[in-house]
């Protein structure tokens, strides 16, 4: 079959090593099964193993905020075929967080399984188990509550008010200040801004505002729990967190983790929104109160109104620089409003800046500084770019409105103040995720390509400031550039074990999670380009708490780096044991200490691991390079399974990077305005991006693709509205208007790969970065068309057209 | 109530109440490659073939598919035995977290029965229904165009 990759341009530079499976397209090694519906996903396993299951609701708070006088069950618990109800009396009392992070966790303790107070519409306030989901459901409405209800906090802006309500009165461990609704707060200062912006020849400062929104995976939050017959409670859930969700159950419900094993399936879209503890609890709260299995699925409903969102910010950029364009100071202050419970309120915020400031590492003097407050609104966690998002909605409209005061091209303004190789930040240092950083040197980046490229692409210089005008429509073209992340440097551990089989085939396990990414199929590639065997000869497992090792999860764009790191040690540590038999297999000598080497990630491009210069895997066998013979591995396997100095050969390793290489993208969009009904059309989007290595091209481009389309809904469409009392009104996904096919305009991708030193085989990440893009490069095409900023999101009609007419927007 | 549902050429008796909805009704039954979560036909998830037509299971009584051919996606192809759409999905990286493809790969394949040579717009007004929060739909497009031109290979040989 012929595929026609249209819009798809993937440039190597051919300098590096011509590996052999890295950087093919090799087919998910689960895409088959998927595609033709197996059953794989949390629901179809409980469904088809556990017919008989009990099945929760949850009760939720009607009110943004209040305390709950009297709860009643006694009706509810009467009727018939309900097991279990849980509320604030039968259930642990800790404080915990539901962000599922690394530890010490950085979010704060604000968070109860049920607590005597609901702090926004969509709280929990009780949960009930039944035979059947509709029996759950009528129980629901016999739980007698009464609320004594609260003034409520339902804008950031009014959080922080003398005399605002109180949101977290019981003074939550690890939040800022809870008496003035300050979850968290970051101020890191580097220089003297206000004295650089002061002296600058040129200083603009702007306001920019995104908007409350929602991950919206296909399959909603998900999660069974059975006790099996060794007594441990078994966790199955749609989780881009196992681990996490074991240390957090067990330690909020008292069960050892030897009595828990938590096991993610495949799971249908995370996005961030699964890197929360949301259900998991309950579930394994209630198979080991009640002895049955029990599984919740929230409803669309209660996904978009009591799962995560992305944090609405408010953000103020100050940008200083002389007048041939050199950024001289950077400003940011970012008001983030994280709802009513601190979920990775201090991570996100801090991405916010650590994620966008030091791309224009050119600017001496910077401060970046915020608050994330509580308010009686739905809570936000991560998604997908984790505040970058909105750093870059705020810094890249505000560029685009400094090169119009310079009377400059956007794109040469960018040009001479981004990040280059060999340069770092101070603020790679200055500002971690919720604390210090680590110092980091760019080792790899094709920016400037990706520039060139993708303005030729979109035709940059012959539309730009045209304003291509067809009756009311107009047209505009607008750039933007970023960066992110590759994992948490010093935080992230991924770890992964390999072993060889008799007939010369591998069994993988890690604990890396494929939430769809396709992670089970690159981290395979990565060890089949070590041991000179293609994927199909791999065994994949991951993600099963007591069968594959730890790994922190799927985040911060951290599983091709992090993960990809341990399995590329870890096969690299067979691969030499491998050397070692086969060296004894053909009497040849082998240096001990070579087999015994700590395995290395970092700088295989320049410098080859010592061992092959003995020895290199080839098509199953390995062949020597002293005497040209060969033994294959699959006699190599029979023979310490069996004959000589028998062992098993495998291998675990770990890894932790005190790097964490961002990759680069450059963004383009034209659009066209229709100025009678503020409609916004993008007529053509331009994504280039480099995430280094790209292990699996058709992989890569999907990221971006599926970035890029969540980033365009989010920039236009996609809204929470509330009523005057703090509920979401559009909690459906047809008044929630995420993209559709017909929505989406052509995407256009270009990939220019660079090589990272520190990274698997030269890879980056990639899942993150095409996100940030459409904001800002939609927003600065809407100011080439009409010479308007727009400086809130979604860019709606109404927004639009307002805007258009002089209004504020 | 007892009645009959024919899924994929397979006729079956199962005992509904006159409320149960045909996506419920198909789960209990085993056919758990459809699925859906918003219960309000907005999401294209749960699409099955009603007689070579797509429609959203959870709308749909149970009782009403009775006398109608049922079609899932394993009724189109399976691992062992793809169907064309399924081969280009595969490998145009055109399935990631895989919720919405037996979807997706319905409503491409009703398209294709009525036009097997749907341009772009086309193939984006038929899968219109189904949204796919992963791929941005690139190269879902790309990859029915492929199937569209194998099968027509296929029909000329």
């Amino acid at each position: 079959m012929r595929i026609r990759r249209e819009g798809f341009t993937h440039v190597t530079d051919g300098t590096a090593a011509t590996p052999k499976i890295v950087g093919t397209s090799v087919p998910k090694l689960d895409g088959y099964a998927l595609a033709a519906g197996a059953p794989l996903y949390a629901d179809d396993i409980a469904e088809r193993d556990f017919p008989g299951r009990l099945h929760g609701r949850i009760l939720t708070s009607p009110i943004a905020h209040g305390v709950i006088e009297s709860i009643d069950v006694a009706r509810a618990e009467a009727l018939p075929g309900v097991h279990l109800v849980l509320t604030c009396k039968n259930t642990p009392r800790m404080f915990y967080t539901t962000a599922g992070q690394g530890w010490p966790e950085p979010s704060p303790y604000d968070n109860q399984m049920f607590g005597d107070r609901v702090r926004f519409v969509g709280d929990r306030v009780a949960a009930v188990f039944a035979e059947t989901r509709q029996i759950a459901e009528d129980a629901l409405k016999l739980v007698d509550v009464k609320y004594q209800e609260l003034p409520a906090v339902l804008a950031a802006a009014d959080a922080m008010v003398d005399g605002a309500p109180v949101i977290h009165p019981e003074n939550p461990k690890g939040a800022y200040d809870a008496s003035r609704n300050i979850a968290a707060h970051v101020d890191v200062v580097v220089g003297d801004v206000d004295k650089a912006l002061a002296a600058s020849e040129v200083t603009i400062s702007r306001r920019f505002e995104t908007q409350y929104a929602q991950h919206v995976p296909m399959e909603t939050h998900t999660a069974f729990s059975y006790v099996d017959p060794y007594g441990k409670v078994v966790i199955v859930s749609s989780t881009q967190v196992p681990w996490h969700v074991r240390r957090i159950v067990s330690r909020l419900i008292g069960v050892p983790m030897s009595r828990m094993r938590v096991i993610k399936p495949r799971i249908g879209g995370g996005y961030g929104t699964k890197q929360e503890v949301l259900i998991e609890d309950l579930v394994a709260y209630a198979a080991l109160l009640t002895g049955r299995p029990c599984e919740i699925r929230l409803t669309r409903k209660e996904e978009f109104c009591s799962a995560r969102t992305r944090h609405p910010m408010r953000i103020d950029v100050s940008i200083g620089s002389d007048r041939a364009g050199h950024f001289t100071a950077l400003k940011m202050y970012v008001l983030s409003n994280t709802g009513a419970y601190g979920s990775h309120g201090l991570t996100v915020m801090s991405n916010t800046g650590s994620k966008t400031l030091p791309l224009y590492n050119k600017a001496k003097d910077v401060r970046f500084y915020g608050d994330a407050v509580y308010t009686n609104l739905p809570v936000a966690g991560a998604y997908r770019g984790y505040g970058a998002t909105q750093g870059y909605a705020a810094l890249e409209t505000a560029i685009d409105d400094l090169a119009a005061t310079l009377n400059m091209d956007p794109l040469e303004l960018r040009k001479k103040n981004v990040i280059a190789v060999g340069e770092g930040s101070p603020i790679f240092e200055a500002l971690g995720e919720g604390r210090q950083g680590v110092a980091q040197t760019i080792k790899s980046c094709t920016l400037p390509i990706l520039m060139e490229r993708g303005a030729a692409a979109i035709g940059w210089n012959e539309k730009r400031g045209k304003r291509i005008r067809s009756g009311h429509k107009v047209r505009g073209v607008g750039m933007s550039t970023h960066m992110q992340g590759s994992g948490i440097p010093l935080i992230d551990m991924a770890s992964a074990s390999i072993k060889l089989n008799e007939d010369g085939t591998y069994f993988l396990t890690m604990g890396a999670t494929d939430i769809g990414t396709g992670s089970d199929t690159i981290l395979a590639q990565l060890a089949a380009e070590v041991l000179g065997v293609s994927t199909d000869r791999f065994s994949v497992l991951s993600s099963d708490t007591d069968l594959t090792p730890f790994d922190v999860g799927a985040y911060a764009s951290s599983t091709t780096f992090v993960s990809g790191g341990a399995v590329l040690k870890a096969a690299k540590s067979v691969r030499n044991q491998i050397f070692q038999v086969a060296a004894t297999i053909l009497g040849e000598e082998l240096d001990e200490a070579l087999v015994h080497a700590e395995p290395k990630v970092e700088g295989d491009d320049t410098s080859p691991d010592p061992i092959l210069s003995f020895y290199r895997m080839e098509d199953g066998f390995v062949v020597s390079e002293r005497s040209g013979k060969r033994v294959s591995v699959s006699d190599v396997g029979y023979r310490s399974f069996y004959e000589t100095n028998q062992k098993q050969i495998a291998a675990t390793e770990s890894f932790v990077s005190p790097y964490s290489p961002p990759p680069f993208a450059a963004n383009f969009a034209e659009i066209e305005v229709d100025e009678l009904t503020g409609k916004i059309q993008v007529l053509h989007y331009v994504t280039a991006v480099d995430c280094g290595i790209s292990i699996n091209p058709d992989l890569v481009r999907g990221q971006i693709l599926g970035a890029v389309a969540n980033g365009i809904g989010f920039a236009l469409t996609e809204e929470y509205k509330f009523s005057a009392r703090g509920a979401m009104v559009n909690s459906s996904l047809f008044d929630y208007k995420i993209l559709s096919r017909r929505d989406m305009p052509p995407v256009e991708v270009i990939v220019v790969d660079s090589y990272e030193t520190n990274g698997p085989l030269g890879a980056k990440s990639v899942a993150e970065i095409g996100i940030n893009g459409p904001i800002p490069a939609i927003g600065n095409a809407f100011f080439d068309a009409t010479g308007i900023r727009l400086h809130q999101t979604p860019y709606s009609p109404e927004r639009v057209l307002a805007a258009l007419r002089g209004g504020a927007d | 109530m007892t009645t009959t549902l024919t899924v994929n050429g397979t006729m079956c008796t199962v005992e509904i109440d006159p409320g149960d909805i045909l996506l419920d009704v198909l789960r209990r039954e085993g056919t758990l490659e459809v699925r859906g979560d918003c219960h309000t036909g907005d999401c294209g998830v749960c699409t099955v073939l009603l007689d070579g037509r797509p429609v959203a299971s959870c709308l749909m009584f149970a009782a009403k598919a009775a006398g109608h051919a049922i079609t899932t996606v394993r009724g189109v192809g399976t691992e062992a035995h793809p169907h064309p759409l399924q081969e280009a999905f595969v490998h145009n990286g055109a399935v990631q977290c895989g919720y919405c493809i037996p979807g997706a790969i319905l409503a491409a394949k009703a398209l294709l029965d009525e036009n097997p040579d749907p341009d772009d717009q086309a193939i984006r007004l038929g899968m219109d229904s189904n949204y796919c929060r992963c791929t941005g739909y690139e190269q879902q497009i790309e990859a029915v165009k492929a199937a569209a031109a194998a099968m027509r290979e296929d029909v000329h040989q």
